[in-house]
């Protein structure tokens, strides 16, 4: 347990209300954190916890109830009181301006002036070197934010709400795009915090994470308050059934299956990156029919740019992908798509899985809307569309059950479904998933599991790449560990030793 | 009732009629403090447009008259739009429509049933390569289609100034190309107004005699089938599922197999066979000629207005063409009724545009309103 002041509430939240419209985000949220707490909170995609962030941060103003910061009742107007009243918030997505110095990120908006309006740089560095120290961030204050890793950025916004003189920080998610290693360093980060008398607030779905970090947990299921536990009294199966409302299995059930025919063999590949670096360089792996094979790696050595060139988003530099001694490689999408069998889970669901303004249908027949299921010619075929996402909404659970609902409209969960069941329902031989758990939560990722596991029983190949170390381990049959654009080592799934592979992911070799 | 009084209430509030017709309201209210604030009645002044819109049968006929081009180019910068370009070339696209559309009507030798067609197939194909060109060096070359269209407006200004010079086509000395054959005009009864039957007819007959003094022409009715075509291409056809996929999310369209740099060509050259198809009809149907240009004339210009006050639909663009050639005609008149200048017509409707680009201060003011009432 963390150094706790029990007789000092840092935050309030006494019933708190926030409607919108007919719609009630939050009914009745109690919320208490103690001075030096760390304090999770626990929910599913849309259960409110961000909408309840959001009314502590002033973004929102509650519809009923009341909050107080260290005793004193509190009507965030707008984001500026809030962090006068030293509330700062760490979000999933960072704030940064890339090509500004660690410094200039810091000050922006908060510039500590010399005569005439100079800003006082040196001041400034001064001042945030100190705070890097203390809090043992070991972030430099003059690089620039384009050269530091996900992790270092991360430390970089935390160090921004010290900066302005947060006594309480909310941290969004703040582990979702971390390696195993900086999630340990940002835990070592979190107890400095709370020695120095910060109280933290962590909005995360990680049942892991909880256990090892927080003080206490909060539990929202849509909008309701259903508990706050000590997390020492409780296992991570007793947290998940509170925010599900269920019991879950954490262990993805597959019966041992022997390896098919190779199906996919890769060799020697080479990447480009945007910049024109080689991203993936000589890459070699084969995938076989029956399998799940888990790409283990820290975000950017070279993932992205590989799932691009085998969906034809990439040129490839130099090397061969093949299909069936087929080679693919600098074919267009559509014809990876139709004619290899290939279906992809994008990595990045928004940019790439969706169009936002097409309905659920609309999106549903993304890939095939030119084929002969879906259209007559020229036109499209709207009673079979809309037959089709009315299934594949019935099988896939997707929710709510309108088809002629916009995508926006949707959950990310949802969306995530969406999108499975339209690549799924292609039938394919091999199905690419990138990073298809991201940001859901328990519930969701268990269905997503069993999606994959579904599709590798019945003899599909599954190229699952991941930078959750747990779901690669949890999922895969193979694990091929990724590091500056080549696998450095194959390992069997049952063998799996998360530090070994870790340390194969960082670079050293095992 | 009460259930269908609330539907209408959502509709309104939530979507982009509400919008629109409040930024109207709001364009007239801010056009009416301008006029106070140079010393006219503002009353007045709006009455001497109504007048000038309603009082006669011509006038309503003129408004249309007017009308009819905007819409054909509104409709051309709302494909573009909804595809995901922003078509500033309606304008050149108009222009080569009009040139060729005036060259084919003067040396082409047709029946009428053969030769409007050709002339329109024409003018529409060559405002498509127009188009399709901006379309091409984006998809090649990366430049953004509103540099390019702005470029290629100038050009086609040129090319159809520099045609009127010719000696086979433009008469000399005049500025002004020969008319068009009449087996090229689209007007309804425009040979028969000037003899003596027709003569009579104008004379003895009100309300259609009024009308007939207008150079009444068909195309409306192609200023509305385009309209339809528009609609149904975007939304039922596969052509059109693949262009808004790309106007919505050229990422995901490109995942999802759609070759978006064709999508992206085949948008500019449907867009320009609209603005060209718009230029046409002017030709065909009012002016039967070309002439040298000082400047732009803003047909295409005015498109953008009308996509964007029509909210880049068909129907609305249709509406929005209308409401933009009742003010452009009956605004011409407030002149000579009040003394005050006709360009408070074109402060309205830039109010009319601003404000519906900020759609979050109407729905303030709307939510507002909700609140209280």
């Amino acid at each position: 347990m963390n150094s706790i002041d029990f007789s000092h509430k840092a935050v309030e939240m006494v019933d708190v209300v926030k409607k919108f419209g007919d719609f009630t985000a939050n009914d009745r949220i109690n919320l208490t954190v103690h001075k030096g707490e760390v304090h999770a909170l626990l929910g599913e995609n849309g259960a409110g916890k961000t909408t309840l962030m959001n009314v502590l941060y002033g973004l929102y103003q509650p519809t009923e109830g009341a909050v107080r910061i260290n005793g004193k009742p509190l009507s965030v107007k707008d984001p500026n009181v809030a962090i006068k009243n030293g509330i700062g918030m760490v979000h999933q997505h960072f704030m940064l301006v890339e090509p500004f110095t660690v410094t200039q990120n810091i000050i922006l908006g908060n510039e500590t002036t010399k005569m005439l309006g100079m800003i006082d740089i040196k001041k400034a560095e001064s001042e945030i070197a100190a705070l890097s120290e203390r809090y043992g961030l070991a972030v430099d204050p003059k690089a620039v934010i384009q050269d530091l890793s996900v992790g270092a950025q991360q430390r970089v916004e935390i160090l921004k709400t010290l900066y302005r003189g947060a006594q309480i920080l909310i941290l969004d998610e703040p582990t979702a795009v971390l390696t195993p290693q900086e999630i340990q360093e940002l835990v070592g980060i979190i107890h400095n915090l709370t020695r120095e008398g910060k109280s933290i607030i962590i909005i995360t779905h990680k049942l892991k994470e909880i256990k090892q970090v927080a003080d206490f947990c909060t539990i929202i299921r849509r909008g309701k308050h259903i508990d706050t536990v000590e997390v020492d009294q409780v296992t991570e199966e007793d947290l998940a059934s509170k925010m599900v409302g269920r019991e879950v299995s954490f262990k993805v059930e597959k019966d041992p299956q022997p390896q098919g025919d190779r199906i996919l063999e890769i060799r020697d590949l080479v990447v480009e990156d945007s910049r024109g670096i080689p991203a993936v360089n000589g890459l070699n792996l084969d995938l076989y029919k029956g399998e799940i094979l888990g790409i283990a790696g820290v975000d950017g050595n070279g993932q992205t740019e590989l799932i691009e060139a085998l969906t034809g988003l990439r040129p490839a530099k130099s090397g061969q992908a093949l299909v069936r001694e087929k080679e693919i490689t600098n074919l267009t999408p559509g014809k990876i798509i139709q004619q290899h069998g290939i279906s992809h889970i994008p990595e990045d669901r928004q940019k790439r899985g969706l169009i936002f303004e097409f309905d659920i249908a609309e999106n549903l027949i993304l890939e095939n809307y030119a084929t002969e299921a879906f259209s007559k010619g020229f036109t499209l075929d709207f009673k079979r569309i809309y037959r089709n996402a009315d299934q594949l909404i019935e099988k896939f659970d997707i929710r709510p059950q309108n088809s002629k609902l916009a995508a926006k409209a949707l959950s990310g969960g949802n969306q995530q479904k969406m999108i499975i069941a339209r690549e799924v329902a292609n039938d394919p031989d091999i199905l690419i998933a990138a990073q298809p758990t991201r940001g859901l939560d328990v519930g969701a990722i268990e269905y997503v599991h069993k999606a994959l596991v579904d599709q590798r029983n019945q003899g599909k190949a599954v190229l699952l790449i991941s930078f959750e170390l747990d779901e690669v381990i949890n999922v895969s049959d193979r694990i091929a560990v990724i590091y500056e654009g080549k696998i450095v080592g194959i390992i069997d799934a049952h063998d799996a030793d998360e530090k070994e592979i870790g340390l194969m992911m960082a670079g050293g070799t095992a | 009732m009460t259930l269908n009084r609330e539907y209408l209430k959502e509709v309104f509030l939530k979507g982009p009629l509400g919008l629109t017709v409040i930024s109207v309201v709001l364009g007239f209210v801010v056009g009416a403090v301008v006029l106070l604030i140079a010393g006219f009645n503002p009353i007045e002044a709006y009455m001497a447009i109504l007048r000038g819109i309603f009082s006669k049968p011509k006038y309503m006929s003129y408004v249309i008259i007017y009308a009819t081009p905007l819409i054909m180019t509104g409709l051309s910068v709302a494909f573009a739009l909804r595809t995901g370009l922003f078509n500033i070339g309606a304008e050149g696209q108009f222009i080569v429509g009009a040139m060729v559309a005036a060259m084919a009507g003067y040396f082409i030798h047709l029946p009428m049933l053969l030769h409007v067609p050709v002339c329109i197939l024409l003018a529409a194909s060559a405002a498509s390569v127009w188009g399709g060109l901006a379309g091409y060096i984006k998809a090649r070359f990366g430049v953004h289609e509103v540099i390019s269209t702005i470029m290629l407006n100038w050009i086609a200004l040129y090319l159809s100034n520099w045609s009127v010079t010719l000696k086979s086509f433009g008469k000399q000395g005049t500025g002004k190309s020969y008319v068009i054959q009449e087996t090229a005009r689209v007007d309804l009864f425009g040979q028969w107004k000037i003899t003596e039957a027709g003569i009579d007819f104008i004379r003895s007959h009100r309300f259609w005699g009024d009308i007939l003094k207008s150079p009444v022409n068909v195309g409306i009715i192609f200023a509305i089938i385009l309209a339809f075509v528009m609609w149904y291409i975007l939304n039922k056809t596969t052509l059109g599922y693949e262009l808004r996929a790309v106007g919505y999310n050229p990422h995901a369209a490109e995942y999802g197999g759609i070759n978006v740099n064709r999508s992206i060509i085949t948008s500019m050259v449907i867009s320009g066979a609209f603005a060209g198809t718009a230029g046409a009809l002017q030709v065909m149907g009012v002016s039967h000629r070309i002439a040298k240009l000082a400047a732009m004339e803003g047909y295409g210009f005015d498109g953008i207005a009308v996509s964007l006050i029509g909210n880049n639909t068909g129907i609305g663009s249709v509406f929005a063409g209308v409401l933009f050639g009742a003010l452009k005609y009956g605004g011409s008149k407030i002149q000579d009724a009040v003394g005050a200048p006709t360009e408070v017509i074109n402060i309205v409707v830039g109010t009319i545009i601003l404000f519906i680009a900020m759609p979050k201060l109407i729905r303030m003011i709307l939510q507002a309103r909700n609140k209280k009432g």
